[in-house]
This record gives structure tokens, C-alpha cells and sequence, in this order.
């Protein structure tokens, strides 16, 4: 749910990484805060349990500059990935307008990935929101985990797994060394950004 | 669904709640929706915070509270209150996707504090409620 103050000529869009627990999605902007930080004017917000896991959410606002007269500012939040913390998830998502969902290319985490596409599918149709219709970019992080000889699964087999329905963009990525970590944030702000120029017309 | 506030309608929404609220003495005061966007932020001057972060948060919490309203068989509960040393903040629901956030001081009770607020909440209702057919 943007929302689009013409008084100051801004709009605000809320972009969430989603995926399963311990998959990179507070790395993720953590090394985004890391890149940017002279852009970002606030400390980046983050509620997290006793080691280190996210138990509500991170918060990052981010500003992009001025698109057709309009001041964009980004807020990116994570969710816990852990499968306890459902209620939590599903309150960050209200009034979500993108999504980057964040899966663990480990071979171990298989499944973990599929039930966390599941579950953010039923989430968002408690907002009535269709996976299937919201602007939606897939990260494929971890990839620096081969070079420890770590079996990974191939791309092929993650696309076929998550994407093979919904054929969204996807990236392979390292949020540890940061490898697409940026060009996964332009993609799906593109297509947010997109999305809610369509709706506003 | 997204949607868009016009000039005058925010400027109805800051008259107010600067009537209402900072000129009886409250420090800072601000309109958020529950994704966390902020409508409109008016302060006395005194303090800047990080109301970026603080909306994001507030919209979370008061998220929270609700789903545990609903665990022990309550519909809502439509406002909350923190107490501080000497910064206090209350929270108030307006209709089902809004939310006014006040700061203030010791020098206010929250007696006072909540008269002031239910009188804003009753005005801007009249701006917000056609949003939510929208």
C-alpha cells in the first residue's frame, strides 16, 4: 500500500525480503546499509533475539531521488524467517508492495525454501494480495558457499522449484560478499516503482 | 491498493493536528498508516527524532498488540500508552488502517492527552474514512 503524499510530492513503498529462516535477508541489508551509507541518514532499525536471529524485523529507509517530480523513498524490511515467528511475518507484509524473496541455495535447504514461498502465498492472501500479481524478484543467495566446497543446489533446480510457476527475475547472489546484492534491490524497485505508477493512472 | 492524499486534505489533517495537539503542548505528533508510512509529523520545535524508523516500529507494535487482543478474545484494543521519565507516547487507532502517535512531556496529563486526541481522531476520521473505500 504506497502511499503517495502530493503536498510534499512523495511517495512511500515498502519492499520486504522474505524467505526462510537464517537465509541472508538481514545480510542483505546490512551490506546495502554497508554500500550506501552515506545516502541513508538513519541508523538502520533492527529487533533481533538472543543470537543474532531477526525476531520482528529490520528496517531500512532508503532514499532514491526524485522519479517523474516525485520523491521515492524506499523502506526495506525483513521478516523472521523462523516458521514460530508466522504471526510476526504476516504483520510486516500489510500494505507490502514488493517482494524479495530470499532462498537458501544450500542443498540441506531444499524444502525449507519451497515451505517459505508456501507460506508467504497464504500470507499475502490474508491481505488478498496474489503472489502471483505483486511485483516479486527471487535471490538465490549463498553462492559464495561453493568455494568451501558446501553442496549447493544449481540454479536449475531452484528455478524449477520456486519459479518454474511464477517466472519472476532471478539472481544469484552472495549478501555476505555482497555479489548482486544491489542489482537484486534495483530490479525490484524498478518493477515496484513500475507497478504503482500502472495503479495510480 | 495504494492511495494518495491531496494538498488540501493534508493540509486539513496538519490544521488539526496542530490545534488540537501542539499548541496544547504535546512535542511531537504523527499520522502513519499500518505499513508504517508516514502522513503527516508536526512537532513544537524542539526535538527532531527518527520518525522514519519510529513509524515503522510504532505500525509493528501496534500490529502486535492487536493479534494478542485477539488471542485472549478481544476484538482491538484501539489505544496504548507508554510511560517514560519524561517523554510519555500514546497510541490511537483510527479506523482499521490508521494510526495518531503523540509524544509529550510530563506537563500534560494523559487524562487531558486523551480528551485532545479523541477530538482530533473524531475530525480526521471525516478525511480517512472515504479512503477505505477507495
Amino acid at each position: 500500500m504506497a502511499f503517495v503524499n502530493l503536498k510534499n510530492k512523495e511517495i512511500q513503498v515498502k519492499i520486504v525480503y522474505y524467505g526462510p529462516g537464517r537465509g541472508g535477508k538481514t545480510t542483505n541489508l546490512e551490506y546495502v546499509y554497508k554500500k550506501f551509507r552515506k545516502r541513508i541518514n538513519t541508523e538502520m532499525v533492527t529487533v533481533k533475539t538472543h543470537g543474532d536471529r531477526t525476531l520482528f524485523f529490520d528496517f531500512l529507509p532508503f532514499d532514491i531521488g526524485v522519479i517523474n517530480g516525485y520523491d521515492v523513498k524506499i523502506q526495506l524490511y525483513t521478516v523472521p524467517g523462523q516458521v514460530k515467528y508466522n504471526a510476526t511475518r504476516r504483520l510486516v507484509l500489510r500494505g507490502v508492495d514488493g517482494i524479495v524473496f530470499v532462498a537458501d541455495a544450500m542443498a540441506v535447504r531444499r524444502e525449507k525454501n519451497i515451505l517459505s514461498l508456501r507460506n508467504l502465498q497464504e500470507n499475502l492472501a490474508n491481505y488478498k494480495k496474489s503472489i502471483f500479481k505483486i511485483p516479486c524478484v527471487m535471490q538465490y543467495n549463498k553462492l559464495d558457499l561453493l568455494e568451501q566446497g558446501i553442496p549447493l543446489l544449481t540454479t536449475d533446480m531452484l528455478e524449477k522449484d520456486l519459479n518454474s510457476q511464477l517466472k519472476r527475475p532471478s539472481f544469484s547472489a552472495s549478501a555476505l560478499k555482497g555479489t548482486n546484492v544491489v542489482a537484486t534491490l534495483k530490479k525490484i524497485i524498478s518493477m515496484t516503482v513500475a507497478s504503482i505508477k500502472r495503479d495510480l493512472k | 491498493m495504494s492511495y494518495t492524499l491531496g494538498q488540501k486534505q493534508l493540509d486539513r489533517i496538519e490544521d488539526i493536528l496542530n490545534q488540537d495537539l501542539v499548541e496544547n503542548g504535546v512535542r511531537c505528533v504523527f499520522l502513519i498508516d499500518m505499513a508504517g508510512n508516514i502522513i503527516a509529523n508536526l512537532d513544537n520545535g524542539e526535538k527532531q527524532h527518527d520518525i522514519y524508523s519510529l513509524a515503522a516500529l510504532a505500525a509493528g507494535n501496534f500490529g502486535a498488540v492487536s493479534a494478542m487482543a485477539k488471542i485472549i478474545g478481544e476484538n482491538e484494543f484501539s489505544l496504548l500508552f507508554h510511560k517514560g521519565k519524561k517523554e510519555n507516547i500514546h497510541f490511537n487507532k483510527i479506523t482499521t488502517e490508521f494510526l495518531l502517535i503523540t509524544i509529550f512531556g510530563n506537563d500534560i496529563s494523559l487524562g487531558f492527552l486523551r480528551l485532545k486526541v479523541a477530538d482530533s481522531v473524531e475530525q480526521l476520521k471525516t478525511i480517512l474514512e472515504p479512503l477505505l473505500s477507495l
